[in-house]
């Protein structure tokens, strides 16, 4: 019996935790334009974000950890995003995809948010118009890292 | 094409104009701008039924300074050799106090279209039964397809509005949902 091996792995409780809360990230199902478009192939068979853990968007705010803010935010669609933001249970992510949801795009006027980081504080930005597959899933990879430094009561 | 309108129309009532994509056009006064578009619809030989679209331009600073597009089609009768055809009838209103009158009473789909040219042009729509903004929010400042409006707008954006139900009704929906997933 005494040399039987026993699988035993020691860590910290943060380590564990981080890579617990970076391994499934869910993203709600929010989809504002165009690049909402990238963001369903990036989660579809050929991109498959499965791959990094997530794959699984949820459509209640109340089950996801990541917000993925897909094209250009309308000033009377911002609190209807704010609210869905307020919704999500902590800890929450949120990452800002493309130009328009970022700085307001090609869309310089009155009607669109310049930044979504007026409404929501955002983790991570991806540049493009609209950002390929690869650079999302670059993002979301980037965001995993960040996650992976977080401490665990920030 | 006006040479139909000619014959239906009483005369100088309308004048026709040129457009560069040739659909046929004719300008019509503010004032009988209604009974025009009456005959227009309820005409056998025009049979102008449909209407498509309004839409304003802003000439700005031309004066008169708008001009409000209405965009007909006769759809045609299928098998009796009447093709379908599009009119735009056109109607030039002053920038002081810019004022049309509705037509929702000849096309019910002229609401949310007038509704629209309030909210974008400032063009008030006499007698409309609802004349509230449609696109922009409802505290908005100022008209913003106007050509001296300003394009970018430095304004705090804001991330709250309210519900718009009562807190008792939100309860009853849920409690609603909740019974219909039972059953």
């Amino acid at each position: 019996m005494a040399d039987i091996e026993i699988p035993v792995l020691t860590t910290s409780v943060e380590k564990m935790v981080q890579w617990a809360r970076r391994s499934s990230i869910w993203p709600v199902t929010f989809g504002l334009a165009c690049c909402a478009i990238e963001m369903m192939a990036m989660s579809a068979g050929r991109y498959d974000i499965a791959r990094f853990g997530a794959e699984v968007f949820r459509g209640s705010p109340r089950q996801s950890d990541l917000m993925i803010v897909a094209g250009r935010l309308s000033r009377k669609m911002a609190p209807v995003l704010r609210r869905i933001y307020d919704q999500m249970p902590e800890p929450k992510y949120v990452i800002s995809m493309g130009a328009c949801a970022s700085v307001g795009g090609v869309f310089d006027n009155y009607a669109i948010v310049q930044g979504v980081d007026q409404v929501v504080p955002v983790d991570v930005f991806v540049p493009g118009c609209p950002p390929r597959p690869e650079s999302l899933i670059y993002g979301i990879v980037q965001l995993q890292r960040k996650i992976d430094n977080m401490k665990m009561n920030a | 094409m006006t040479d139909n309108l000619q014959q239906h129309l009483p005369s100088g009532t309308f004048e026709p104009a040129s457009a560069a994509d040739g659909m046929p056009t004719i300008y019509v006064a503010v004032g009988e701008l209604r009974e025009t578009l009456r005959l227009l619809r309820d005409t056998p030989e025009l049979g102008y039924g449909f209407l498509a679209d309004i839409v304003a331009v802003d000439y700005h600073p031309r004066e008169p300074r708008y001009e409000v597009l209405y965009l007909l089609s006769s759809l045609g009768e299928p098998g009796y050799g009447s093709a379908p055809r599009r009119l735009r009838v056109k109607v030039r209103v002053s920038g002081e106090d810019p004022t049309v009158p509705t037509i929702t009473g000849l096309w019910k789909a002229a609401d949310w279209a007038e509704r629209e040219l309030w909210d974008m042009f400032g063009i008030r729509v006499d007698g409309h039964p609802d004349l509230r903004r449609i696109l922009m929010p409802e505290d908005w400042d100022g008209h913003p397809m106007r050509r001296d409006y300003p394009v970018q707008i430095k304004q705090p954006v804001k991330t709250y509005e309210p519900l718009q139900v009562s807190e008792e009704e939100f309860v009853a929906n849920i409690q609603a949902s909740r019974d219909r997933s039972k059953r």
